[in-house]
Formats: C-alpha cells, sequence, structure tokens
C-alpha cells in the first residue's frame, strides 16, 4: 500500500507540473514535505540541486532521490514510473489525435503559428540559462566553440558535451596551489 | 522489433548525455532526426510545443510524443503506444541507474571539486547545443530552410516575423502579462496561425 501510495503522489505532481523541472519544485515541497512528512524541506532541495546536474530529466532526478529516501531503491523506481505515467497518457492520447487531424487545413494552420512562438520560448530560456551558465572567459569560448561546431559542422551533441566535461575538469579540477 | 531497439537506445543515449533539464533534450533529439529521419526537423517543433503546453515533465513530454510519432509512421497506432512506453523508459533508464548510485554517496558528491569542475564545463555546453537547435528551428519555423548554408533560399514571410516579434514583446517586456504560462502563447500563435493562414505561402 505504501508503494500505491507513493506511486499515486509522484503521478499528481507529475500531473501538476508544466513545462519543466523547474516548475516542479514548489509542488514537490507541498505534496512530499507538507502533507506527506516523508522528507525534509532541506533534502528536496539537495535533491533538486543534484537533479539538475546529473544527466536526464530534473523531475525524474528529483523523483528517484526522493523514492529511495522514503522506500529504497525500489521506492525510487515507483516514483519515478510515478511522475512520468501521467505524461505517457496525455502525451500518447494528443498524439494520436494530432496524426489524425493533421491533414486538416487549420490544424496545420495553427501548427504554423505556434512553431513561430516555440523559437521564441526557446531563445527566453536560453537566455535565462546563459546568465547561469557563460560567466566568465573560459566558459565564453565554451560556449561560442560549441555553437560554432553545431551550427556549422553538425557536430555530435554526445561529443560536445563529454570535451566540455573535460575542459571544466582542467581549468577548474587542479587542486589549490 | 529491431525498432524498439533502436528507439530505446537514441533515448537511453539522451537521458546520458542531456544535462539541465527538459529543454537540454531539444539538440539530442535534432541529432536523432537527422540521423534517423523517424521525424522531420519541423515536426521536433510541434513536439515542443505540444509538450510545453501540456502537464507533465518537457524531457518525458518529448521523449513519449517522438516515441509515439516514430513507430505510428512505421507500425501504425496500435504499436505506436508501445513505442511512446519504450522511448520513454529509454530517457529515464540511465538516469534512474544514476541517481540510485549518486544517493549513496550525497554528501560527497555535492561537495566534490571534480564535480564541480566538470558541471562549469557543461552548463556552458548545454547553453550551447540548445543555442544551436533553437536556431535550427528558427530556421525551419521563420525562414523555411533547413540549414544555415541555405541561407539563399530562406523565405522572408512578414506574418512569421511579425509574430514572434509580438511573442518576444509579450514574453520579456509586458508586465503581468510576461509572467503568464507558456501555453497562453501558444495559444494565442495558434489562433493567430488559424486566422492568418499561415501553413499557406504567401
Amino acid at each position: 500500500m505504501k508503494y500505491l501510495d507513493l506511486f499515486l503522489t509522484f503521478a499528481r505532481i507529475g500531473v501538476l507540473t508544466f513545462g519543466g523541472g523547474y516548475a516542479m519544485l514548489p509542488i514537490i515541497q507541498r505534496e512530499v514535505v507538507e502533507k506527506k512528512g516523508w522528507v525534509s524541506d532541506a533534502e528536496v532541495m539537495d535533491y533538486y540541486a543534484i537533479g539538475q546536474c546529473t544527466p536526464g530529466v530534473i523531475a525524474v532526478n528529483t523523483a528517484t532521490f526522493t523514492g529511495r529516501k522514503i522506500l529504497g531503491n525500489l521506492g525510487g523506481i515507483v516514483a519515478t514510473a510515478g511522475v512520468v505515467f501521467p505524461s505517457v497518457v496525455i502525451i500518447t492520447v494528443i498524439a494520436a489525435l494530432i496524426h489524425g487531424f493533421a491533414n486538416f487545413r487549420p490544424v496545420q494552420d495553427a501548427l504554423a503559428g505556434i512553431r513561430v512562438c516555440v523559437c521564441v520560448l526557446i531563445f527566453n530560456s536560453v537566455l535565462k540559462m546563459w546568465k547561469k551558465s557563460v560567466i566568465d572567459k573560459v566558459t565564453l569560448v565554451l560556449y561560442l566553440a560549441i555553437l560554432i561546431a553545431s551550427v556549422f559542422f553538425d557536430a555530435s551533441p554526445v561529443l560536445m558535451v563529454v570535451i566540455a566535461a573535460a575542459a571544466g575538469l582542467i581549468v577548474k579540477g587542479r587542486a589549490k596551489a | 522489433m529491431m525498432l524498439y531497439l533502436q528507439l530505446f537506445w537514441e533515448f537511453f543515449k539522451t537521458g546520458l548525455f542531456a544535462i539541465g533539464g527538459g529543454m537540454a533534450t531539444v539538440p539530442f533529439l535534432q541529432d536523432i532526426s537527422a540521423k534517423t529521419k523517424w521525424f522531420s526537423a519541423s515536426d521536433l517543433a510541434d513536439m515542443i510545443a505540444v509538450s510545453e503546453s501540456t502537464p507533465g515533465p518537457l524531457g518525458i513530454n518529448m521523449a513519449t510524443y517522438v516515441g509515439y510519432t516514430t513507430v505510428h509512421s512505421h507500425h501504425g497506432p496500435a504499436a505506436a503506444v508501445l513505442g511512446s512506453i519504450v522511448a520513454t523508459v529509454g530517457l529515464i533508464t540511465p538516469s534512474v541507474i544514476i541517481i540510485l548510485i549518486i544517493a549513496k554517496f550525497l554528501e560527497k558528491f555535492r561537495d566534490n571539486r571534480y564535480v564541480n569542475a566538470a558541471m562549469y564545463g557543461l552548463r556552458a555546453a548545454s547553453v550551447a547545443l540548445i543555442s544551436a537547435a533553437g536556431l535550427s528551428i528558427v530556421l525551419i519555423s521563420v525562414f523555411q530552410i533547413s540549414n544555415i548554408r541555405q541561407f539563399r533560399a530562406a523565405v522572408i514571410d512578414f506574418r512569421c516575423i511579425l509574430l514572434a516579434a509580438l511573442i518576444l514583446v509579450l514574453t520579456r517586456w509586458v508586465p503581468k502579462i510576461k509572467k503568464l504560462h507558456p501555453v497562453v502563447f501558444i495559444a494565442l500563435s495558434a489562433v493567430i496561425g488559424i486566422v492568418f493562414h499561415m501553413s499557406v505561402p504567401l
């Protein structure tokens, strides 16, 4: 029963999260800390901070962490399944509808307008991330180099990520003299 | 069967290398689109729009959508449901494994100099990759070319430019309105798209 409760709680968090992991923090705090008292506020903040700097979707990382804290490794998996469950159902239904109506003129017109809007939304989120990530000369050079490699030379993003991690280690990883 | 395995593998890689949230999956999805032709670059823009305007984490929504679309075009709608599950499970598998391991060494991980140093480089890489992905979505959605090298073929459609300017102003400079949820701007753009028949070239 505890597992079911965990699953349902995280499914609720999944439904209430709109957009991305950033919107999820206040919701997870309300559901898991305030309503259930399963973990403390400080723990959630820690999980969230680490969730941002480990691979994958932040919401999933935070869910795995919290679930593991409450009910062990299986708990981590159950909480993760819970947080993705609503998305899978909702998106599958929407994708099916869009495929069904794709040749319908107004749908194509609407999508043409929406695509323009998406460009602006991405631009806004790039700006927000830029302020936190490109903080000195080294990161500016890395940013420009990867941007140019991606735009003009179709560089593999996996390779770019590996190079950037290595560059970070070389520049900042040495022991303080 | 091969298609499902491939789908799982591509999303597994995305989950392993996309760092910094849902938008960070976009450059990897673009790479998948270029390599496999499972979906087009303009499909990708539609997927981002749908994922932003529906409940659930962005990255998960994208994976589900791509999984559905990919299998749908090969095996039809019933099999497509399995495709959406396979892609999503692929995306989350690496992070679940990594988190379950890291959780055991939580304190050490947070304060580790090497982790922080790698993150310093990774954050810059993440925003660069998303910028590049964003640029190619602009090229395809606004200028209707698939690559910056084709800039001579760019279509200048003033409806697209005006709509982009309108949304930019609303989301950045108009007090109160700029705080609204993205779904509002997506809905507004859909209405404008329908009113001005934006899928038909001028």
